[in-house]
């Protein structure tokens, strides 16, 4: 499909579970290099365990990971934390570090011990909040930011990471929509201009279809459907995997698709 | 004004204020101190006064660096090694070591800080591990778990003291927590222990900074988090045993001198750290001056005071914490 040097992240038959009861079985998928690639799937499916086995937080039972052609296995957590960049679907802030400084915690990974960051460390975190337009809260406490604002400082504590890769889990899942476009339109301009992987789990599939060139569909701890998103959401996928109805529309003008959902049965019912 | 400004304010404010009321306190008791000394009284001032106050800073200065460790640890400003149990299980192990009457040197170093930290490890381990629901810390279960394993331990001290009464008198102030034994051989049992333990928690500051926003963001950040956990315990136990093993549990001076701190400076622990050592000698120093004078010549024990002002300082932050607590 792809060569080794295109590929940000290449997953070859992983399988995780706790104490013998599978939770993923056999994922294998691989991510080009400046893709924007979704991961879907109804809840328990398996998408944040997916991204925990890909950011070290969980160990694979089988299979391995292959980040930026080096398996994952053998890289250190601090190596890993220069490579990727993670963010969660919500975070609490419980003490009052200012924006700025916990965007620069995205900086840890390069500070040598007992040394404090440099003129080109300021420099990037300047850069990552200018991106995510949050450098006009730099002073401000994360304790006293509103949810999408403190969203966006965590996607530029990831970026002072300067990472190839970019983890997402349901990043907009507690904001409301403007916030969520905003930070969709931000991301795919990473990708475009910074040259940025992203891989982001999506619980809203209008929102995948929209933005993700690729998507990968779970069910039940395995893979389901893989491709772009006019592919992988489909009537019959969306029926066998979330045991909705779905009514597709095009988009005018930008070709995409948009999902309106129905109860099971209910489009039958209405003669469609 | 800037952070860091405010930062050498304070650690130029707190070291003068250490020095200023280390030249009182040396003046204050109930020989009264002229110059020029006599024997007697170089004895007095040098012998017994002024180890007593530098051993007093020293143990303020461990303890508010543990209760930070253990604040950054729990990410919850209400722990303490004296309310976790740390200071109970250090107890024990240094009363084993004088009851046994073992006396060991381990490359000049004596055996009651090793038995004391051998109590302090046991104690955290087990509070620790209790203390979490969920792979995080939780703050009820916390406190729970610190009070039935400092009940425990403190049980275990007390039974082997009843067993022992000819001993008591040597030992009771363990229960209690004092300086009134306070010589220089004190200082240098506890001093390696103390400045050891600062300097590596130091170098432990902005990961614990990174601890502050969850283990998984911390993890996410390149943190190690499950070695780094083990590091920050063994680092706490090292300096309560020290602290322990010459003073006894002295309760809340962990809890409140990183605590006033933090309201000034922020949770920066790269900053935090400095301060609350001092604070936390200081404000030991103040709590055993008017100890040893409020009633002269009759001597309070220090932990007596320092648990009478901080219990009901742990009451006010706990109410204010109600939330956190659900």
């Amino acid at each position: 499909m792809f060569a080794p040097s295109q590929l940000a992240l290449s997953v070859e038959g992983l399988s995780f579970g706790y104490g013998g009861k599978p939770l993923l079985k056999k994922i294998s998928f691989q991510v080009p290099v400046q893709g924007f690639t979704g991961i879907v799937g109804p809840n328990g499916s398996g998408k944040t365990t997916l991204l925990k086995c890909l950011n070290k937080a969980l160990t694979p039972t089988e299979g391995r990971v292959i980040l930026a052609g080096q398996d994952l296995s053998g890289i250190k957590v601090k190596a890993l934390a220069r490579l990727m960049g993670v963010v969660p679907q919500q975070w609490e802030a419980s003490f009052p570090f200012t924006a700025w400084e916990v965007v620069m915690m995205g900086r840890f990974p390069y500070l040598p011990p007992w040394t404090g960051e440099g003129e080109k460390d300021r420099e990037i975190v300047r850069a990552a909040m200018e991106a995510t337009n949050t450098w006009a809260l730099a002073d401000r406490p994360v304790t006293e930011l509103s949810g999408g604002e403190r969203q966006r400082i965590l996607i530029a504590q990831a970026l002072a990471q300067t990472p190839r890769l970019l983890l997402l889990d349901e990043p907009t899942s507690h904001l409301d929509i403007s916030q969520t476009l905003e930070i969709s339109e931000l991301l795919t301009e990473l990708v475009r201009k910074n040259g940025l992987t992203v891989l982001a789990v999506f619980h809203d599939l209008n929102l995948a279809a929209r933005y993700c060139q690729e998507l990968i569909m779970l069910k039940e701890g395995q893979v389901y459907a893989l491709g772009p998103p006019e592919k992988v959401l489909t009537t019959d996928n969306l029926a066998a995997v979330y045991g909705v109805e779905t009514m597709i529309q095009q988009v005018p003008g930008t070709g995409k698709t948009h999902l309106i959902f129905f109860p099971k049965g209910e489009l039958l019912k209405r003669g469609y | 004004m800037k952070p860091q400004t405010k930062y050498h304010l304070f650690l130029l404010g707190l070291s003068l204020g250490l020095i200023l009321t280390g030249w009182v306190a040396l003046g204050l008791g109930p020989a009264r101190l002229s110059f020029p000394l006599s024997p007697l009284q170089q004895k007095i001032f040098f012998g017994l006064r002024l180890p007593r106050i530098i051993l007093t800073v020293l143990v303020g200065a461990a303890l508010a660096v543990t209760g930070l460790l253990f604040q950054g640890l729990f990410r919850n400003p209400l722990a303490d090694p004296y309310i976790l149990g740390t200071s109970s299980g250090a107890a024990l192990g240094a009363t084993i070591a004088v009851l046994s009457g073992v006396n060991f040197k381990l490359l000049g170093l004596s055996a009651r800080p090793f038995f004391a930290f051998a109590g302090a490890l046991l104690a955290t381990v087990l509070v620790y591990s209790f203390g979490r629901r969920r792979n995080r810390p939780a703050v009820t279960m916390m406190l729970l778990a610190g009070i039935a394993v400092s009940a425990f331990f403190s049980a275990v001290t007390a039974l082997l003291l009843y067993f022992r009464q000819e001993e008591m008198g040597k030992i009771i102030f363990w229960q209690m927590g004092g300086f009134s034994y306070a010589r220089w051989a004190e200082v240098k049992m506890v001093l390696p222990y103390v400045v050891g333990g600062f300097l590596y928690s130091r170098s432990l500051a902005s990961e614990l900074n990174l601890l502050l926003l969850g283990e998984e963001k911390a993890h996410q950040l390149g943190l190690a988090v499950f070695s780094f956990q083990h590091r920050i315990i063994f680092t706490a136990s090292v300096l309560v045993a020290a602290a322990v093993s010459v003073s006894g549990p002295i309760g809340f001076i962990g809890m409140v001198a990183p605590h006033i701190m933090r309201l000034f400076l922020g949770p920066d622990h790269r900053m935090l750290l400095p301060v609350s050592a001092l604070a936390g000698g200081l404000l030991l120093l103040l709590a055993d001056t008017l100890a040893r004078t409020i009633l002269s010549p009759v001597e309070l024990p220090v932990g007596v005071l320092t648990s009478f002002i901080g219990g009901p300082f742990f009451l006010y932050l706990l109410n204010k914490n109600r939330l956190a607590m659900k």
